[in-house]
């Protein structure tokens, strides 16, 4: 039976410098003994509330630093939340560890092969954890260095890997103990398209399975591509939540268009505001304006007028259709690269 | 608790060390054994110290190899696999609490540190003989203090390791390590000290001491040494103790 997943109000302050990708990046020990200034207090979880259905593919999506390794750190058990709670199914994942663990398999942002065990041993050594009988997990290890082209390389130690092998390994990892709820940091960071394909289609055949799967990113092609609902995360709490296509279309008009200025005059975001097609014209920067509008390029000639008429020199003007990229855009004011 | 995760984790712990077998040979017992060598034959042999050295020198050494086999088992590991690698996280993941991992990571240390000790013991018998003269007349004070020497260790491996960055690896060895083993009563007996007093009241903080004084009394009792009774006390309460840090570091290094 699929499991869900479920996050109430959670909250996290680190007082020393947080995790590099909080489950899969090092902690860095800033709090050196004797060191007399107050550690700095850095805020990366703000009461966030999430619902992730059974059997979802759910998207956590934002720029670095909103607080989606956090998440994934505290659901995986990694990161002590500074309140709130979080369950996977039924569990507490702070009162029910060891269950909680048993049902979660999590790539992390950075692969931590076990560097010591060659590719095959990495994945047997993982099942035997999760008490796999001997002849059940040969063959599951097998199975997966197939599946991700790994078996040439599977006798070999996995220190020699490039970036993309490691990842793959790492995913395989992760699956290997047949877990209910998939996590996956940023799985495609670093990939190339080829493996990147590949990925996404291991991780929509894991889903058709009845699985569960929470992957965070920043790339708004693959939040679109893969996941069936999304939470836009920035300063630590959910600013958006919906299916792909609501929340593209939730922002006004759809199209986006960045408007640059040599020289601005007062009286042009109220004018621009008036044309017909246009739903909202914000200020943005000193030389510029926002224009979210129902058309795209047939635009451009009334707004050019509309400047020359009132005296503004445009200078650039950057069209975007309806994207997640947008949505952000929208919301925070900053872009997802920012 | 989980005994089928557990043991799976001692098996991938033994099956590391099987591979690294000749290099923790190496590391191991080569320093101790050339000590043996300079100190118990040259020196012994050309007349500058007396041959019953020998029989002092031995026990200290097994005591040497022991803790330096524990520490070295679960401290480099563990200093590896916390740092930005991460390595550690597969076990941190499986499901067992926190605080088994630890343990598993102190008996694997245990086990290294027993097979050292037992392997010591007939190498530098070779280097040495003939003249030196031990016997295991209490096998079970002897397999008690062993433990506990090997307790005490692996749980300082444990505590140091997760205490320390790799870049404060060689400060641990020379800021801990060497001063432990040259003041750990390991190339003297603890009564050479009776014209010092205030050292031979300072070096008691030492676990080491305790080791190599326990494994003298067992091995080579007919010189003096101090009492069992207080060394199994002291090794216990130092097991205890270091185990009761290593963990507490452990979890908070663990857990962000």
């Amino acid at each position: 039976m699929a499991v869900g997943v479920r996050t109430q109000d959670l909250r996290k302050v680190y007082s020393s410098a947080p995790p590099l990708g909080a489950a899969g990046g090092f902690i860095a020990r800033g709090d050196a003994k004797g060191s007399k200034q107050p550690k700095a207090q850095i805020p990366a979880l703000d009461g966030l509330s999430l619902e992730i259905l059974p059997g979802e593919i759910f998207g956590l999506l934002g720029p670095n630093g909103a607080g989606k390794s956090t998440t994934v750190g505290v659901l995986t058990t990694r990161v002590r939340p500074t309140s709130g709670q979080a369950w996977i199914g039924d569990h507490d994942v702070w009162k029910e560890q060891a269950e909680v663990k048993r049902l979660i398999g999590v790539v992390p942002q950075r692969p931590n092969l076990d560097f010591s065990l060659t590719a095959r041993e990495i994945l047997v050594f993982h099942g035997a954890y999760f008490g796999i009988g001997a002849k059940q997990r040969n063959e599951r290890a097998d199975g997966l260095l197939e599946k991700f082209k790994l078996t040439e390389r599977g006798n070999q130690m996995v220190r020699g890997f490039s970036g993309g092998m490691m990842q793959r390994l790492s995913i395989a990892r992760a699956m290997m103990h047949d877990p209910q709820v998939l996590f996956l940091d940023e799985p495609s960071a670093g990939l190339d398209p080829q493996t990147r394909i590949l990925l996404w289609e291991i991780i929509r055949e894991y889903h058709q399975a009845g699985k569960t799967v929470l992957l965070t990113t920043h790339n708004m092609e693959e939040a679109d591509a893969l996941c069936q609902r999304l939470a836009i995360i920035d300063h630590g709490h959910a600013i958006a939540l919906g299916t792909p296509a609501q929340l593209k279309a939730s922002i006004p008009g759809g199209f986006l268009l960045r408007l640059r200025f040599g020289n601005q005059t007062a009286d042009l975001l109220p004018r621009l505001q008036s044309l017909a097609v246009v739903r909202e014209v914000r200020a943005a920067d000193t030389t510029g304006l926002d224009v979210y509008a129902d058309r795209g390029g047939s635009l451009i000639p009334e707004i050019a007028n509309l400047a020359a008429s009132s005296g503004a020199e445009l200078s650039d003007v950057h069209i975007s259709e309806p994207s997640l990229e947008n949505l952000f855009l929208h919301h925070t004011g900053r872009s997802l690269r920012d | 608790m989980n005994w089928k995760t557990f043991g799976a984790m001692l098996a991938r712990d033994a099956h590391v060390a099987r591979r690294n077998a000749i290099q923790l040979f190496m590391q191991t017992f080569l320093q101790p054994l050339l000590f043996v060598f300079i100190f118990g034959k040259v020196m012994v042999g050309s007349g500058y110290i007396r041959g019953e050295y020998k029989s002092i020198l031995l026990p200290g050494i097994i005591a040497i190899s022991m803790t330096f086999t524990g520490v070295w088992a679960v401290a480099m590991p563990l200093i590896a696999e916390f740092q930005w690698t991460r390595e550690i996280e597969d076990r941190l993941l499986a499901p067992i609490s926190v605080g088994w991992i630890a343990i598993e990571k102190v008996i694997a240390g245990m086990l290294q540190a027993l097979v050292a000790g037992l392997v010591v013991i007939p190498l530098a018998w070779l280097v040495l003989r003939p003249g030196v003269e031990i016997s295991i007349g209490t096998p079970f004070t002897f397999a008690v203090i062993i433990v506990l020497v090997a307790g005490f260790s692996a749980c300082g491996g444990l505590a140091l390791g997760s205490s320390m960055n790799q870049q404060h690896i060689g400060l641990m060895f020379s800021m801990v390590m060497t001063p432990m083993i040259f003041f750990g009563c390991t190339y003297f007996p603890w009564s050479a000290l009776n014209k010092f007093p205030y050292l031979q009241k300072a070096v008691l903080i030492n676990p080491l001491v305790y080791a190599s004084e326990g494994l003298r009394a067992t091995l080579v009792p007919r010189f003096e040494h101090l009492p069992i009774l207080a060394v199994i006390g002291a090794l216990f309460f130092f097991d205890v103790l270091l185990l009761v840090v290593g963990l507490r570091q452990f979890e908070k290094k663990s857990i962000t």
